[in-house]
């Protein structure tokens, strides 16, 4: 499909605008999106684009998205795109395949750094100290010392060899 | 440990002037406050929008119980906010001490204020928590350090729903990571008046910040004063967050300054004249608008910056931006007023205020 504001490029996002009770669908390439983000954030908010915005990075048929549903509290991803808010916690695991591409565009990153709460488990903690190491990682490469980076690289080879990685991360 | 919240009632917040509005701290000629939030949830409950009712008041109460017994929260007031009035819950929105939102089907939901009013604590607005720290001037880092730790001893006391991939996770996918929203209300009038705002808040938005009106989310910026925030929320630590922000609004800062400077070289009479217009209109009218006293007193404060105007100081300035609302007058008058009274309610309170 070809982008409905410049006529060039491939539509990539694909927005429902509602104005005065009339839905209008506008498909845009990636340039154009932006600029119509930006206009549409005075009127809406961040949060109300979001819901456009969810179908974007999603692989799947359109079929197999419809039906999925988080097992913790039955919201679908459906639902997701009518409210722009999701059911609970898990829904960021069940959800996971169309909000990881989504998070990159919100936050420019979709993986977090910063604090760990308290009450936490195990797995978790030691998820924290491989991506805080590959972030350690990264910064060493991009800083040029190569040795630090090398040293990184096997620590983090290290400890995913010994454990098995799980999907039990999410807690 | 265990105890009992302070009793605080709205009336009491009526009498005392929030820590936020002193009119201090670094920068307060320009910027005028600074706030921190943490968005945060408990596991393995729905977020408040899929809660049902029996989930909604554990919520509460958990909160309720964790709050008791953080030492850093002795002297606060817990309001459950069904119990209120329309205008009380008005007046907390006025004072910043919860969202406009939160005003808004209040069947669960709570707030907790710190007598000072530097912490709020909304509790089943979007997320089941939103903890708010509130400082005059720009303190982003202070308003960090007191918010993390607060949160840290919540977490002591609640298990947050988190990730280690996507960190705290919100009910809305624009605040998880870290949930952290850092803001300043900037105060901007001479970047207005040589019509070079636009500039700037563009660039401001280039660089990842949003802008919004005196009370967030979709509200206009009357008064010259806009709100600054980060809209990322992941992938950085807080503190680099808080960094950022800062660099940012320092060049801000940098350019309302030097504009400020140059005005009042160059067009030292007109600016005067603005200011001294002000100063008149607002001593002597008898009937004033809600919008025309914030662009009047935004005037003013610019005023009392420059030493133009030299028997007001910053802090009633301030005041007046909050008390002029219409449910502080409202407060302040004991009883409803419609649109009309509060006119000349407002227009006989800055009289009193600024003779």
């Amino acid at each position: 499909m070809i982008c409905g504001v410049c006529g060039k490029n491939e539509a990539m996002v694909h927005l429902t605008e509602i104005v005065n009770d009339k839905m209008t669908k506008l498909h845009l390439c990636e340039a154009c999106a932006k600029e119509k983000g930006a206009e549409m954030e005075e009127h809406f908010g961040m949060n109300d684009l979001l819901a456009g915005l969810a179908d974007l990075g999603a692989n799947l048929e359109p079929g197999a998205m419809s039906d999925m549903k988080c097992s913790a509290c039955g919201f679908t991803y459906q639902d997701f795109k009518k409210v722009g808010r999701l059911g609970c916690g898990d829904c960021y695991e069940a959800f996971k395949k169309q909000l990881d591409p989504l998070l990159k565009r919100i936050h420019g990153a979709n993986r977090h750094i910063g604090k760990v709460p308290l009450m936490t488990g195990k797995d978790v903690k030691e998820n924290k100290t491989i991506q805080d190491m590959k972030i350690q990682l990264e910064r060493a490469i991009v800083a040029e010392e190569f040795e630090e980076a090398a040293r990184l690289r096997d620590m983090i080879r290290n400890i995913d060899n010994v454990r098995p990685v799980k999907n039990n991360d999410d807690k | 440990m265990s105890g009992q919240l302070k009793i605080m009632t709205i009336n009491d917040l009526l009498r005392q002037d929030s820590e936020w509005l002193k009119g201090t701290g670094p920068n307060a000629d320009i910027v005028m406050s600074s706030r921190t939030r943490l968005a945060r949830n408990i596991e393995k409950t729905p977020f408040s929008n899929r809660a049902d009712p029996k989930q909604l008041e554990q919520v509460l109460t958990r909160v309720k119980e964790a709050a008791l017994s953080i030492g850093f929260l002795k002297n606060s007031t817990f309001f459950r906010l069904k119990d209120l009035n329309e205008i009380d819950r008005l007046f907390l929105v006025e004072r910043h001490l919860m969202s406009p939102e939160h005003a808004r089907d209040v069947e669960f939901k709570g707030l907790i204020v710190d007598s000072k009013e530097v912490v709020s604590i909304m509790v089943n607005e979007e997320d089941h928590l939103r903890i708010q720290v509130l400082q005059s001037g720009l303190n982003l880092k202070e308003c960090w350090r007191i918010e993390n730790e607060i949160d840290t001893e919540f977490s002591k006391r609640l298990p947050y729903a988190y990730s280690a991939k996507w960190g705290y996770l919100t009910a809305c996918p624009t605040n998880s990571g870290t949930g952290l929203r850092g803001s300043v209300m900037l105060h901007l009038p001479a970047l207005v008046f040589i019509g070079q705002i636009n500039k700037v808040l563009q660039a401001i938005a280039k660089l990842g910040l949003n802008v919004r009106g005196f009370y967030g989310e979709g509200t206009e910026a009357t008064g010259n004063i806009f709100q600054v925030s980060n809209q990322a929320s992941m992938g950085m630590t807080e503190e680099d967050l808080i960094d950022s922000i800062n660099k940012i609004i320092n060049q801000s800062i940098y350019r309302e300054e030097t504009t400020r400077k140059s005005l009042a070289l160059k067009s030292r009479e007109a600016l005067a004249d603005r200011v001294s217009r002000a100063y008149g209109t607002l001593k002597s009218a008898h009937i004033i608008s809600s919008n025309e006293t914030i662009t009047l007193l935004s005037a003013i404060r610019l005023g009392v910056d420059l030493g133009v105007v030299k028997n007001l100081d910053r802090r009633m300035v301030n005041e007046l931006f909050i008390l002029t609302q219409p449910a502080h007058l409202q407060k302040l008058e004991g009883k409803v007023l419609n649109a009309n009274e509060r006119d000349i309610k407002r227009a006989d309170l800055i009289r009193e205020k600024i003779k």
